[in-house]
């Protein structure tokens, strides 16, 4: 996993709707990066409808939040539909994985592990965290006790 | 990394919903959730004393947020725990017009049930259960500790 203090890789990576996100976007704001395995495994469904929940409040700290997953954007649309969530979510779907890769959250499972990254205004990692197995995900608690410290 | 660590379960306060004698047991639950729905005979009838936390997931249950505001503007009234019960014992019954008719059921003031459950002092004690499961770790209904 890529460590804190590294410049977080910069990507561009098309959004549900197609549209491409690069993390250069929000330089001079802060990014949490949400890696997860796969739109609509039931630990997913969990974990992004409890980040929807305190989207507002991370956002009220300065924080946008993406989610990163190897499924391609109609996958992705048809998630966000189905859970009733508006949190953007990126398609590291060609190369497969190319991003999660380059942050070290890629298993040899064919996907990326639940992995947390917080990139700071700079473009530098300032916080990351990675579940000890893709079938758990860390609580929203992590997320505020990283933004505290 | 910082060491991190949840906060803890915050203690009771006076205005935490409270039933019961004996060991405690503090329920995070999620009114819209058929998982909380088929735990809570179980939990009620374990016996000892449960507080019931509001977690409500409005993008999982949509119908949350304003079950939960019904709970707590019943709980206004007297009749929290009446209200949690009826709403988890008929999951299919949770319409306005059902809540009407729960709010006469258990002889509550309608015209009052109706300006507190919108009111956003309701809202806002709802939202402080939540964020204080969100800050001890709960991921998910029913959240059940046992104190």
């Amino acid at each position: 996993m890529i460590a804190v203090g590294e410049t977080a890789p910069d990507f561009t990576l098309s959004d549900q709707d197609g549209e491409e996100v690069s993390l250069s976007d929000f330089r001079g704001g802060r990014v949490l990066l949400v890696f997860y395995p796969m739109d609509f495994s039931p630990v997913c469904s969990d974990q992004l409808s409890i980040y929807q929940e305190v989207k507002p409040e991370l956002k009220e700290k300065g924080v946008d939040l993406l989610g990163i997953s190897i499924d391609s954007i109609w996958a992705h649309k048809a998630f966000q539909e189905k859970l009733g969530i508006d949190t953007t979510l990126l398609a590291d779907f060609e190369p497969k994985g190319g991003v999660a890769k380059a942050y070290g959250s890629y298993l040899d499972k064919g996907f990326a592990n639940r992995t947390l990254v917080l990139v700071d205004e700079e473009g530098k990692v300032a916080w990351s965290y990675e579940s000890p197995t893709p079938g758990e995900f860390p609580g929203a608690n992590l997320i505020f006790d990283a933004l505290a410290s | 990394m910082a060491d991190l660590g949840s906060a803890p379960i915050p203690p009771l306060g006076d205005d935490d919903h409270v039933r019961g004698e004996g060991r405690l047991t503090i329920v995070y639950g999620d009114l819209g959730c058929p998982y909380c729905a088929a735990e809570w005979g179980r939990i009620r009838d374990g016996g000892g004393r449960i507080a019931f936390r509001h977690f409500p997931i409005a993008s999982k249950h949509p119908r949350a947020p304003a079950l939960h505001a019904a709970a707590e503007a019943a709980g206004a009234q007297g009749a929290f725990f009446e209200f949690v019960d009826s709403l988890y014992a008929d999951r299919a019954r949770v319409d306005d017009p059902h809540l009407w008719e729960r709010a006469e059921r258990l002889g509550l003031e309608l015209e009052r049930f109706q300006r507190e459950r919108r009111s956003d002092a309701v809202a806002a004690r709802v939202r402080r259960d939540f964020e204080s499961g969100i800050r001890a770790g709960v991921t998910s209904t029913p959240a059940v500790f046992t104190l």
